[in-house]
């Protein structure tokens, strides 16, 4: 919780403020039953009706100065708690974005999108709250408390008694029922996971002739649910009527109190009054009370979320060179390279040693789950090599400058994505100084410019969230055209043309091939026709390669490379019967 | 909006009696707790300066007792049957939900958002039972409590029953003119968080991107500007909605000062008792409330009757055609003929006309054509998933709209390349077909299709969770799972929608494989996308935009040099 503190930055005031303007009202609102008393003391018996409209004065002039401090509280707290919620979402995001691949995976994209927006809301609200009324609530109560002891000792200590045992009973309650609800939550989950299933899973039910057992399913859990929320229900309806008798009953003793010390001569009737008013202040705000601790834990769940999040620092230290000598005889080196990813059996990537001349083109292939786009992932240091050296122009990765690292690639990834906004936007996502020209040269070597050019507005075009309005094969074309936009020295074409005829796909080979500062290129692909053009071809199997050669050499060398090859090609090649 | 009313009261059916036991038990809880004041306040006048009378203090006092204790143990019923009634109403609008849910033609399942259904059956119910039920108890006991509240004061004081009566309503004015200011800053608030939401989701879904481009400072740029300008909106939205309470509570303190001056007044020329005051005064400070809950509860009940109108609309869709009173279809061999069919999801765009089709048993029939040419369309025929236009689709010489829908499906094996697998274990997902086989059979099944090997592998074996979605299993295993599922229920005619990507060709080798052990001697229909499938198959289907353009086996169409080979030569040459 200490990591968060530290985000009130800008806003302690209102963290101090609030509470004192709503401690300010309390204390107006304590005085009520004082002025009450008095009329009934003093205006009352002498028939002083001056002194009564004094009074009454006195009172809407408490309520008008509870107004102004509640008025200041609430401003203090809502500027507190939305100018916290404001920097911690900024901090988080921040942070996120600072946070290495490995580090992503585990936190998932889903949960650290749930983080920045519900999260953050449900704390903000909370906050919110506590600011305002976690002062309130005991104050009233203590007040209350208090006040009674001025009045009369002895008539004080009904109040010492009933205060904890309404606690007890409001507290108790709140507190018994907060797990009952998450089971009543759980038991919802599992109806919801059933009419799920049912939706998505609909064409297979029927085919199997399900839906008679689903329906017994749903209606075991969605009885079950029932018969949890009733149970709840009864025990939390038990709390109204148990303080009610509580407050009560305290009330009489309170009177029956009240008249022996009248009767004393130690209290007056309007003292008496003024008791019994004090008790009745006293449950409304235990009640709200009850309902702030109901929404504690989940704040402080959300901003213990929050706080694991902000706690996970990357692994990974930066480097400090910023330029790449030009001369180096590889552009790409592996030595002996392996990555295991946390929490991992085996290694993804094994002693994997190659490297690769600048202007060369090398094609990876393998089965999905070999360990292609882990390799690749290490040049860039998507996820840095547990063992072994990545090296590019001489030097190792590490000791690179990242930002300016991954400047040297284009890197177009296995799972293609677009940004909302225009084509141009998104060929300018990875070099914002692009001119047109350069644009549409890197789309029209991506094959993309023909249907760019179509488009209404061109480049202007819009791109929908998703990129929904286009196809796989266009999205897949933007995507490389993104990359070529840089004019990167590294290009790395991830699975990037499964979604290309063959035709196009080859057209794209023979442009990149084409292309005037002569990238080194990696093509990872699991189609023998998209890398059976490269100048050297690396066959992947559990991480390790099989065979390094020319597509002639593989072929004659590599048993796994012919199994592919001859599943993909030579079946169509050969004819019938394959 | 009156429809909805009526129907909402024939679901209440059930609960009619215990709905009036509870609106009796509010009215005579709200009597009694509203009588505790007056014993209070006549206990308080034999408390005199002058003198005290413990004999009638000491009756009121144990009057004031029992009525307290008789009072909360009929609130407490009343919280008991009120709860029964929510949770008994939503359970049974559930229940009916999700029969029309798994009774309704698929042609609504697809045409809806999974999302917008969901939502139907779960939250939408919450909120109206919540809304309409305790809105409406709400409601009562407010009124009721105003109403007692006011014949309890007039029985004390006339003058200062007005007092009251007509300065409270303030309350309630204030409270509306502030929520009435504060809606539009609270939907500006909801469409700037969304367009952040949009940010975020985009760049943290994107990271991968984001850092290969070194986007980060760009998109930070970017969060910050709409956090802050979010942070502007948020701060007056709840600022300004807080007035509600300090503003009706500043009402409150008039009115209470109103009826102490008043009531003081009355006093004085002996018009009332200072106990009455002191009863009168409880009474100032409950009875704002009921005002402001009650204006609080009608945006609640209108938010529920639209929620109730959404579940209603599912609950009343027509199902599908009734198979009741229809033979079942039985000894199936896999004859299977299609005839004049003619079929389009939309009637303004035409889909399938005088389409024919004629398979002997054991015979395969792969269905080709590009990506989004209508081939799933022709599952949805041959499974009745949806009805023909016109013609007739017949099984062993039976229209299928003349036998009942499970002898039909129960004939078909089906594999669909969206692999569907239900939660719940390996085992429950195999035993789909044939819940009561026996562990050999499973086993033998899971053998023939190859999925015995990594099954076993598993932590748990066969009894290993299937994760939501299937989400530990790979593509290539959910397959084999589908296909197993299949294997064990032995069907005579098959149904299969080849996968074409995701799977590595080890993997893919053994669904081939596997596939074809399942094919043996049955009647199949395959979506096929390899090409060792479609030349295998005894009749080729080619679809273009949802229309059979040819039909013929791979020699017959190569020859005629159309579509079929020109999709030949451009994927596979």
């Amino acid at each position: 919780m200490k990591t968060l503190l530290k985000y009130f930055k800008g806003y302690t005031l209102e963290a101090f403020t609030a509470p004192f303007f709503k401690i300010l009202e309390a204390c107006f609102e304590l005085l009520v039953p004082f002025v009450v008393a008095a009329i009934i003391d003093n205006g009352i018996p002498s028939g002083d009706r001056a002194y009564i409209y004094k009074m009454c004065g006195v009172l809407i002039l408490l309520g008008a100065t509870g107004l102004c401090s509640t008025l200041a509280a609430q401003y203090f707290a809502a500027k507190g708690a939305v100018g916290f919620c404001t920097n911690l979402r900024s901090a988080l995001f921040s942070h996120i974005g600072s946070l290495g691949f490995s580090e992503l995976d585990n936190l998932g994209t889903s949960a650290l999108i749930t983080r920045l927006t519900s999260d953050v809301n449900t704390v903000q609200s909370g906050l919110n709250m506590m600011l305002r009324l976690m002062m309130r609530s005991p104050i009233i109560v203590f007040g209350a408390m208090i006040m009674a002891f001025t009045i009369d000792v002895k008539a004080a200590l009904i109040f010492v008694l009933t205060i904890p045992i309404l606690s007890v009973v409001v507290v108790g309650i709140t507190l018994f029922c907060i797990p009952l609800y998450t089971g009543v939550q759980r038991r919802l989950e599992r109806v919801l996971l059933i009419t799920k299933e049912n939706l998505t899973g609909a064409r297979v039910i029927r085919a199997f002739c399900k839906e008679p057992e689903e329906q017994l399913r749903f209606e075991t859990e969605n009885n079950a649910l029932c018969a949890e929320q009733k149970h709840v229900g009864r025990i939390s309806a038990a709390m109204n009527p148990l303080t009610f008798v509580i407050v009560n009953l305290a009330i009489i003793f309170l009177i029956w109190q009240g008249a022996l010390r009248v009767e004393a001569g130690a209290l007056t009737q309007g003292l008496v009054i003024a008791l019994y008013n004090y008790m009745s202040q006293i449950l409304v705000e235990l009640i709200k009370l009850a309902n702030l601790i109901i929404s504690v834990p989940k704040t402080a769940a959300c901003a213990k979320r929050i706080a694991d999040v902000l706690n996970v620092t990357p692994e990974m230290a930066n480097g400090s060179i910023t330029n790449c000598n030009n001369n180096s005889e590889y552009s790409v080196e592996y030595i002996n390279a392996s990555l295991k990813y946390s929490g991992a059996a085996a290694d993804s990537v094994e002693n994997v040693t190659f490297s690769l001349k600048p202007g060369e083109t090398v094609g990876v292939i393998g089965p999905t789950g070999c360990g292609k786009t882990s390799l690749v992932s290490l040049l860039p240091r998507f996820y840095d090599a547990t063992s072994g050296e990545v090296k590019i122009f001489g030097e190792n990765v590490k000791n690179y400058d990242i930002d300016y690292l991954r400047s040297v690639f284009g890197f177009v990834l296995q799972k293609n994505r677009l940004f909302r906004g225009t084509v141009r936007e998104n060929m300018l996502f990875g070099c914002e100084n692009a001119s047109d020209e350069d644009i549409i040269s890197a789309l029209k070597a991506a094959q993309a410019w023909e249907f760019v050019e179509k488009f209404d507005g061109g480049l202007d075009h819009v791109i929908e969230q998703g990129q929904s309005n286009l196809s796989g094969g266009q999205a897949q074309r933007l995507c490389i055209a993104r990359a070529l936009v840089r004019k990167p020295k590294i290009l790395i074409l991830d699975d990037s043309s499964s979604a290309l005829d063959y035709k196009t796909d080859a057209l794209l080979r023979s442009a990149i091939s084409g292309l005037d500062y002569q990238p080194t290129v990696i093509v990872v692909s699991q189609r023998v026709s998209t890398v059976m053009h490269c100048d050297r071809v690396i066959v992947l199997e559990d991480g390790k390669p099989e065979g390094i050669g020319t597509h002639d050499e593989l072929l004659a060398t590599c048993a796994e490379y012919r199994e592919i090859y001859e599943s993909q090609i030579k079946a169509s090649e050969g004819g019938a019967g394959a | 909006m009156k429809n909805t009313v009526k129907k909402l009261l024939g679901f209440l059916g059930k609960s009619r009696t215990a709905l009036m036991m509870s609106v009796l038990l509010a009215a005579a809880s709200i009597c009694l707790s509203l009588y505790v004041p007056i014993l209070f306040g006549s206990a308080i006048d034999n408390i005199l300066d002058s003198g005290v009378s413990f004999g009638p203090i000491l009756e009121f006092l144990t009057r004031a007792g029992i009525v307290v204790v008789i009072c909360a143990i009929l609130q407490w019923a009343m919280g008991i049957i009120n709860n029964r009634i929510t949770f008994e109403t939503v359970r049974r609008v559930r229940e009916r939900a999700f029969e029309k849910l798994e009774h309704l033609p698929l042609k609504y399942i697809d045409s809806n958002a999974y999302g917008d259904l969901l939502s139907r059956v779960i939250s939408d119910v919450d909120t109206f039972a919540d809304g309409l039920l305790m809105g409406f108890s709400q409601v009562f006991t407010g009124i009721a409590t105003i109403i007692v509240t006011f014949g309890f004061m007039l029985s004390i004081s006339l003058k200062v029953a007005l007092v009251a009566a007509l300065l409270t309503p303030l309350s309630v004015f204030v409270a509306r003119f502030v929520a009435k200011n504060t809606h539009s800053l609270f939907q500006k608030q909801s469409v700037i968080r969304g367009e952040q939401t949009a940010l975020i989701d985009e760049m943290t879904g994107g990271a991968r991107v984001v850092a290969a481009y070194g986007y980060r400072g760009r998109s930070e740029e970017r969060f910050d500007k709409i956090n802050r300008e979010l942070e502007k909106t948020s701060r007056r939205a709840i600022f300004y909605s807080s007035l509600v309470n300090p503003t009706t509570r500043f009402v409150n303190a008039v009115v209470y000062a109103a009826v102490c001056l008043v009531g003081a007044m009355t006093v004085i020329s002996g018009g009332m008792t200072v106990g009455g005051l002191s009863a009168i005064l409880a009474y100032a400070n409950q009875f704002t409330k009921p005002f402001n809950e009650i204006s609080g509860v009608i945006t609640e009940l209108q938010n529920a009757l639209v929620c109730a109108q959404r579940i209603f609309e599912l609950i009343d869709q027509e199902p599908e055609v009734s198979d009741e009173n229809l033979p079942e279809l039985k000894d199936i061999k896999g004859n299977v003929a299609v005839e004049n069919v003619a079929f389009s999801y939309d009637p303004k765009r035409p889909l399938i006309k005088n389409f024919n089709l004629k398979v002997e048993p054991g015979k395969r029939v792969a269905i080709v054509g590009p990506t989004g040419c209508g081939k799933t369309t022709l599952i949805n025929l041959l499974m009745r998933f949806y009805d023909v236009d016109s013609g007739k689709i017949s099984v062993e010489g039976e229209d299928i709209r003349n036998i009942t829908r499970h002898s039909l499906r129960q004939g078909y094996g089906m594999v669909l390349q969206d692999t569907w697998l239900r939660s719940g274990t390996i085992r429950d997902n195999i035993i789909m077909g044939k819940p009561d086989a026996t562990e050999e059979e499973i086993v033998a099944a899971s053998k023939a299709t190859h999925a015995h090997s990594f099954i076993k592998r598993l932590p748990q074996g066969y009894d290993t969770p299937v994760g939501e979605d299937g989400g530990n299993l790979s593509a290539g295993q959910r397959q084999l799972l589908c296909i197993t599922r299949v294997m064990l229920s032995a069907p005579p005619m098959l149904i299969l929608d080849e996968a074409t990507s995701n799977i590595d060709t080890k993997t893919e080798l053994r669904v081939q494989r596997a596939f074809e052990k399942l094919m043996t001697g049955k009647t199949s229909f395959i979506v096929a996308h390899r090409l060792s499938t479609i030349m295998s198959a005894d009749m080729i289907l080619v679809m273009r935009d949802g229309n059979v353009v040819e039909q013929g086996t791979h020699s017959e169409l190569m020859e005629k040099g159309g579509f079929y080979a020109e999709l030949y030569n451009s994927q596979f040459s």
